[in-house]
């Protein structure tokens, strides 16, 4: 870079340095905590220096949060999330992009605009489906008449039911139903050479074998940017996860951390355990941000295409 | 303009088929079901659904509590939106600097990305609390100048500096890949021309960078109209005296604990046109006006 | 091995007519360049032979089959693109055995084929790597091979050498006509270059804006071009042309009122209408330059290009630029006049509004100028 003055070198490292604090900070005071008894975590003021507490407290949540099962859970969810992801809008993408027909454009589209409402606007209606997801056939077929026509003529009432609330089903696929991936396969499959899909034709091979041979070899880079993305995305989940687990057996990391807390601080109960509580928050963190440090260079360009 | 491609029409049916499956039952249906919630009114346990037209907005544009919570989703999206720009594109603009250390300063920038809004609303509530965190030290100097618990202004501002801090991650990786797509040459040329390092930031770099600050700003909003749940239930609930209680919070509260699912999906209804406007606003006006090329 | 016949053949991407009804048939083993500028046709004729691109009227046929309605892998063809299309993820030999793996061929039989082609065009060594680690060159080399494994009936090469430097090129081109001789498949080169298509092709098809006019050897495209289109683009430097009217016989008036009299070099065919628009085309490596007067026309001096060999000299007539290539090397004087003389074949004649050729009979002798 030009002018490399030491001043402002030094003014460069100082604004990064201080950025870098304003980041880092918090986290440091949650660690700060986790490694704190009750009384010092709570000892006004509060100390600034780490304790030797940290296995203590870590266990502590474990326990209390039940986080074994927990994770085991976030897993299922996060590894279910970024498999359907990563096949669905692996096999969209290449339907829209290398085929010609007249529904192209349209499921386009329909693909596309998903991207524009997050689950959370559509919170309510979407509990409903989940509620059964077979709903939205049931309703099309009430209003076409068809399950008074079946039931005329087989006296039978068509009933369909699939309530997915307390199972992973129901965690995973209303997360699977955006067009993140889509999009990103997308951007990536028009920069695909047309001299590349003539040259598999001339070789004999056909849309299938392409895909599978030629397409999703070449995709890796995107899809370990998805992967991480879509990891990150759905272990973060909060709202879903909160409504559509009632059951604990089935609830994930995230929701459990919002219970370690007892709503102390809007009613002014007791103290509440704080030490413990960050020591949980610490858990939930760390396996998402390894995966980010970790893929770092893919997910950063994964991210910068799927949205742009 | 692609012009290879395959014939067999019924192979693309199939593989784009699940994908519209899912977003049918989970997005399509549930968007128009909200659709149709919002224009009837659910009779108490069943009985079907009455048309009510516009009755359930009406409801909801006369009541209060609704205006209040618009008016405290957007003093939240303001301040987090300023706060996680105005921090993430400084920082960016030193970082493409790419002095020493440059790969340390990106990795520790980037990570913030990762961690979980929950995690990070119950990380700033514990320091932001008057009795326990680090602010006890405030509160020790001048007892009761910070009390999130009960002063709204507060609370907000505690959501607001959590919101802005797990923003800031996001833009900052935006806002780098885009000051490092700027043509080395341009600086060069700016250098020769005689601008020093502050004047070309103002000159070539910001200019240069309104696609992706407009990009990232519409992003910015549209995130904290929509993915402020998690920060919001796990520091103040919508409190103290739902002075935090933003609008994705209020259609959470109005229709899983109210049970009002109309309400709840009327004010669906008019967070949806809030974003698609924005989105829509983002496509059409702000990338064809801001575009060099 | 086959022959290709392509009769009546029309190409229209919504409505708009790109190939307006060709004919040509190639000959078995033959080899054929497509030449034209770009968007004259050529690549996407090439393309329907290949099956890449959907026929919309006419019929080729490859052999004695009609192809129109067969996939690509069906039609015998084998193709070298022009950015050569290598998988980038595989090998140089699995780039080179993909087709015979789609095929189903046994692995060790085709990894046996693959050693045994790549031999054949020097990437012996280089089985494994990848194609981001290969030079132009090589890249190249594996297109050519994954074409040549497949033992096809036809050879389709989609403007191959335009990616390398002058230096390979040359080199790709002599190996490309050693394959084709050695082989003996039925090859068909698209370019824009016309030195890549005089030197490789055994008839060139001349395209321009969908049509073909002209089919012929190297030599009869360059001593006898059908058209003022032909002979500008065949030979380098480009054939001079200078507007005329026909006086009489084979005396012109050109545009600036001079007289050229070229009754010493052809005769004109009969039936031509006195006052007829012409071009008169002259090869600038058949004029030679004396003093002024000397020759059939005058012209002024402008600058010279040295060529090493031999220098180009750029003249002027009025204000129609006039090129002339020459071993020998005079000095002259910015604004110099100079006088042009004909060599044997120097003149081409075209009628001015078709830009059809005129056939003359071509005489021996060096034209006698005779002034106004």
């Amino acid at each position: 870079m030009i002018e490399r003055t030491p001043v402002l070198n030094i003014a460069t490292h100082a604004i990064l340095a201080a950025g870098l604090i304003a980041l880092a900070l918090p986290i440091y005071l949650v660690f700060v905590a986790s490694t704190q008894t009750l009384a010092e975590v709570t000892a006004i003021p509060s100390r600034l220096l780490p304790s030797d507490q940290f296995f203590v407290n870590v266990k502590a949540a474990w326990i209390t949060a039940d986080f074994g099962t927990k994770f085991v859970n976030s897993m299922i969810l996060a590894v279910g999330v970024v498999t359907g992801k990563v096949v669905l809008s692996a096999i969209t993408a290449f339907g829209i992009v290398f085929f010609d027909h007249r529904m192209r454009m349209p499921v386009f589209w329909l693909v596309f605009i998903t991207l524009m409402l997050p689950l959370e606007v559509r919170i309510v209606p979407t509990y409903a489906v989940a509620a059964n997801a077979l709903s939205p056939f049931q309703a099309m077929l009430d209003w076409s008449g068809l399950t008074w026509l079946i039931e005329k003529a087989t006296s039978i009432r068509v009933s369909m039911e699939w309530n997915l609330l307390n199972s992973y089903t129901g965690l995973i696929l209303p997360l699977v139903a955006t067009a993140t991936g889509t999009f990103l396969y997308r951007q990536f499959f028009l920069t695909v050479p047309d001299e590349l899909v003539e040259a598999a034709k001339m070789d004999g091979a056909g849309p299938l074998r392409f895909l599978r041979e030629v397409l999703i070899p070449l995709s890796v880079t995107n899809i370990a940017a998805l992967a991480t993305i879509m990891f990150v995305y759905s272990w973060n989940q909060y709202l879903w996860p909160l409504l559509i687990t009632t059951d604990p057996n089935y609830g994930v990391v995230a929701v459990e951390l919002g219970r370690l807390v007892p709503d102390s601080s809007s009613t002014g109960g007791g103290i509440p355990n704080w030490h413990i509580a960050m020591a949980g928050t610490l858990i939930v963190m760390v396996p998402p941000i390894i995966v980010v440090i970790f893929m770092q260079r893919w997910f950063v360009r994964g991210l910068i295409s799927a949205d742009k | 303009m692609r012009r290879a491609y395959f014939k067999n029409n019924w192979i693309a049916a199939l593989v784009v088929a699940p994908q519209l499956m899912i977003i049918f039952v989970f997005f399509y249906w549930p968007t128009s079901q909200a659709l149709y919630w919002a224009f009837t009114l659910e009779q108490p346990w069943g009985g079907g659904n009455e048309w009510v037209g516009f009755e359930n907005f009406r409801t909801i544009l006369n009541d209060g509590r609704y205006w209040d919570s618009v008016w405290v989703s957007c003093v939240y999206a303001f301040f987090t939106t300023a706060l996680a720009m105005g921090m993430s594109l400084i920082l960016a603009l030193f970082a493409d600097r790419q002095l020493r250390g440059y790969r340390f300063f990106r990795v520790g920038m980037i990570w913030p990305y990762a961690i979980a809004a929950p995690a990070v609303g119950l990380a700033f509530r514990f320091i932001f609390n008057p009795s326990a965190g680090v602010a006890s030290y405030l509160n020790l100097a001048f007892p009761g100048v910070w009390d999130p618990i009960l002063n709204g202004d507060h609370a907000m501002a505690m959501i607001v500096f959590a919101g802005a801090w797990k923003q800031v991650a996001y833009n900052f990786i935006f806002f780098l890949a885009a000051l490092q797509s700027i043509p080395r040459s341009l600086l060069e040329a700016g250098a020769i021309d005689g601008a020093r390092v502050l004047r070309r930031m103002l000159d070539i770099q910001l200019p240069l960078l309104a696609p992706t600050f407009f990009f990232v700003l519409v992003i910015n909003i549209t995130d904290s109209f929509t993915d402020s749940f998690g920060i919001v239930d796990t520091m103040t609930g919508g409190g103290p005296a739902r002075a935090t209680n933003l609008m994705v919070y209020k259609i959470y509260e109005d229709g899983f604990r109210g049970l009002d699912y109309s309400g709840a999906a009327a004010q669906s209804i008019i967070l949806m046109v809030l974003v698609v406007a924005l989105t829509v606003f983002q496509f059409r006006f702000i990338e064809r006006k801001v575009h060099y090329s | 091995m086959s022959d290709i016949t392509i009769r009546d053949v029309r190409k229209s991407y919504a409505g708009t007519e790109v190939v307006h009804g060709v004919n040509l048939d190639i000959r078995h083993g033959e080899f054929i360049v497509m030449l034209g500028p770009s968007g004259c046709g050529k690549s996407t004729l090439l393309r329907m032979i290949a099956g890449l691109e959907e026929i919309t009227s006419g019929e080729v046929q490859i052999g004695d089959r009609v192809v129109n309605r067969l996939e690509p892998r069906e039609r015998n063809c084998a193709m070298v693109f022009q950015n050569y299309a290598l998988y980038p993820h595989m090998t140089v030999a699995n780039n080179i055995g993909y087709a015979l793996k789609v095929a189903g061929m046994k692995k060790a039989e085709r990894l046996e084929k693959v050693a045994a082609v790549a031999q054949t065009v020097g990437l012996g060594e280089f089985l494994d790597r990848k194609p981001g680690q290969l030079s132009g060159g090589q890249r190249q080399r594996v297109a050519m091979a994954r074409a040549i494994i497949r033992e096809p009936g036809v050879f389709l090469f989609d403007e191959p050498l335009s990616n390398l430097d002058a230096k390979l090129r040359v080199q790709m081109r002599h190996e490309i006509r050693r394959i084709h001789n050695r082989i003996g498949a039925t090859s068909v080169f698209v370019t824009h270059d016309q030195v890549e298509g005089m030197t490789l092709a055994d008839r060139l098809v001349i395209m321009n804006r969908g049509t073909i006019e002209q089919v012929g050897t190297p030599q009869e495209v360059y001593d006898r071009p059908a058209s003022t289109y032909v002979a500008g683009f065949i030979g380098s430097p480009a054939m001079n042309f200078l507007p005329a009217t026909l006086a009489e016989g084979p005396v012109l008036w050109l545009a600036t009122g001079e007289r050229v009299d070229l009754r010493g070099v052809m005769e004109m065919p009969r039936g031509l209408a006195p006052r007829a628009m012409l071009q008169l085309g002259l090869r600038p490596e058949r004029l030679r330059i004396g003093p002024v007067g000397s020759g059939a026309m005058d012209v002024r001096f402008e600058f010279a290009e040295e060529l090493g060999s031999g220098r180009l000299y750029h003249l002027r007539h009025e204000d129609v630029p006039v090129t002339v290539v020459s071993e020998t090397k005079q000095t002259l004087r910015e604004g110099e006049p100079v006088g042009l003389t004909l060599l044997p074949g120097a003149v081409h004649l075209f009628y001015g509004e078709t830009g059809r050729r005129i056939e003359t009979t071509l005489r021996s002798s060096v034209n006698e100028r005779v002034s106004a």
